[in-house]
């Protein structure tokens, strides 16, 4: 049984099968890329998996229990956490206050001790900070703890996105194209980050669309194409599949990723 | 250099609103001891207080409510009615028109918080309106339009009268309600409005549960407008349905976005603004609204952000 298991998964919008008949698992401690061109259905496949949008075919199983359908909110609490592709910080909350909301399941404190300001929220507020800080230190955002989100840089973002998913203490993470509009510097620290994570335990599955970054750090790679499963494997047999290669890499891409493995 | 930064650590301290408010109210008395100061004065702590709950519902949690005013409106009939029609104490019925709001509130609160923007404004503003409508109508209960009389308060044998009892109450009041709102700001409950206030579906992403936590900040800002019209009836000795009235729920909003959207202190100043300056402008008789509405807008023009937060934000900028 693997960690994370999607089978056969589907959704029609006004007739389009968005996403059509696509399975996959994800093994804990792997890193799990899911390519295709714009429009394939990868985005949409992720807000499936993360109860966003209902199915209307197909289930999804984290760690042997059924999670198809969940609301995002309950999902998290069973270990699944998300970052998204269009970034969605708090945007007038600091760094940290951002992470700190991502620590939201392990708070204790009740209404009613918030509101009368009891002296355990500011126990609680005390350790939550700590924790965000802890990881925001290794997103390597520490310096930045008490900026307001809204100042950071586009790069600085996407790894606040991942330190506040970090924060659920997922068993499975799902990264939509952490690595979009990000500096060559921002993807090597992105890369490593990725590849931490996954050491640690945690069943990484990644929508990304350097190819550099994918062929790199993939243990195995999904391609979709017009919502359908077309080819799945490792880097380099998806790499060398020549109906891939047509239908989304194309030249240059190959050529990329052939730099990519030297 | 030292006194700079004592002026930023205090303007960043989460408890310099309470205290500047706390001195204003024990300054007050001093300056202005006459008795239309001080109810004039009662009156801006008391919609203070009701756009308090304004500040936790669309200030932190993002929530906009254009029927606030109906919840003023049902706690100030629950003190009205209550010991006029069934016997019960002025205090108890203080307790349970909050009660009744927040019940309200959770049955209101349930479907139309479902809706964002534009469609919640305006659904709340529907229930403003029937609000008003039944306590119109209903006059074998409520007294009709011309309202009805309300019996003097008393806290614990003491009974409320005169100016200044009636200053201090609400005072007690407000400061109260000033601090629990401070207090859910600087809490895991605070965190998660304003999270969710931002982007909801990442709230949601990080286990929020975003329709409990939007029912809670309404549940909650009906407690405090309807204490606040508790209030008002009780001072008052007099309530019409004017209270729950459409205008004075857009007042209430205009308090809170003057003053400062999310900002405790801002509301009272907010408030302060619009119950205070219609009063200053009485010499200018057929012009007072006019002026009143192009103060306004100076205003929102000149502090996009409100009051508060741009005065704060221009000393901070300045400061270490």
């Amino acid at each position: 049984m693997s960690l994370l298991e999607v089978r056969d998964m589907g959704i029609s919008f006004g007739g389009l099968r968005a996403v059509d008949g696509v399975s996959f698992s994800v093994e804990a401690g792997q890193v799990f890329s899911i390519i295709g061109p714009n429009g394939a259905g990868k985005t949409t496949l992720f807000n499936l998996v993360t109860g966003i949008y209902r199915p209307s075919r197909g289930n999804v199983t984290l760690a042997g229990e059924d999670m198809t359908g969940l609301a995002p909110h309950l999902l998290v609490r069973r270990g699944m956490a998300r970052t998204f592709q269009n970034l969605q910080v708090f945007f007038r909350m600091t760094a940290v206050e951002n992470v700190m909301v991502g620590c939201h399941l392990a708070e204790r404190t009740s209404f009613l001790a918030d509101l009368l300001g009891l002296p355990a929220v500011a126990r609680q507020n005390k350790v939550t900070r700590e924790h965000a800080l802890g990881l925001l230190g290794r997103v390597g955002l520490a310096h930045l703890a008490d900026a307001s989100a809204g100042a950071l840089p586009y790069g600085a973002l996407k790894r606040l996105e991942i330190a506040r998913a970090l924060a659920a203490n997922p068993k499975v993470l799902l990264l939509d194209e952490p690595a979009a509009g990000c500096n060559a510097v921002e993807t090597e620290a992105i890369d490593h980050l990725i590849a931490d994570i996954a050491k640690g335990g945690v069943g990484v599955v990644l929508i990304e669309h350097d190819m550099k970054l994918v062929m790199k750090i993939s243990d195995r790679v999904l391609v979709l194409a017009q919502g359908r499963p077309l080819a799945e494997g490792a880097p380099r047999a998806v790499r060398e599949n020549p109906q891939v290669i047509a239908a989304y890499l194309g030249d240059h891409g190959a050529r990329e990723a052939d730099r990519a493995h030297g | 250099m030292a006194a700079t930064a004592t002026l930023a650590r205090v303007l960043r301290a989460r408890f310099t609103p309470l205290i500047v408010l706390a001195a204003l109210m024990v300054l007050v008395p001093v300056l202005a001891p006459s008795s239309f100061h001080l109810r004039v004065a009662a009156l801006v702590w008391i919609f203070a207080l009701a756009a308090l709950g304004l500040t936790i519902l669309m200030g932190y949690a993002g929530q906009v409510s254009l029927g606030h005013a109906g919840f003023v409106g049902i706690g100030a009939y629950a003190v009205a009615i209550g010991p006029a029609r069934l016997g019960l104490d002025p205090l108890l019925c203080l307790v349970l028109g909050a009660v009744l709001a927040g019940a309200i509130a959770y049955g209101v609160g349930r479907p139309i918080l479902k809706l964002k923007g534009y469609y919640l404004a305006i659904a709340t503003l529907g229930f403003g309106v029937i609000v008003a409508l039944v306590l119109h109508s209903e006059a074998e209960i409520t007294g009709g339009p011309d309202g009805m009389a309300v019996s003097r308060l008393s806290l614990f044998g003491w009974r409320v009268t005169g100016a200044l009892n009636w200053y201090w109450v609400t005072s007690g009041a407000l400061l109260i309600g000033a601090l629990l709102a401070l207090n859910i700001a600087a809490s895991p409950t605070g965190r998660a409005l304003r999270a969710l206030h931002d982007s909801e579906v990442a709230a949601a992403g990080t286990g929020i549960d975003v329709g409990a936590k939007k029912l809670a900040a309404f549940v909650v800002a009906a407690v405090y407008g309807a204490v606040a019209g508790g209030l008002l009836a009780a001072m008052n000795g007099l309530i019409t349905p004017e209270a729950a009235r459409f205008s004075h729920s857009i007042e209430l909003v205009a308090m809170v976005i003057i003053g400062g959207l999310g900002s405790v202190f801002g509301t009272v100043v907010g408030a302060a603004f619009l119950v205070v300056l219609p009063q200053m402008l009485t010499a200018l008789q057929e012009y007072e609204q006019a002026v009143l509405g192009l103060l306004i807008m100076v205003f929102m023009i000149f502090l996009p952000q409100g009051i508060v937060p741009s005065i704060r934000a221009y000393f901070l900028e300045r400061l270490p």
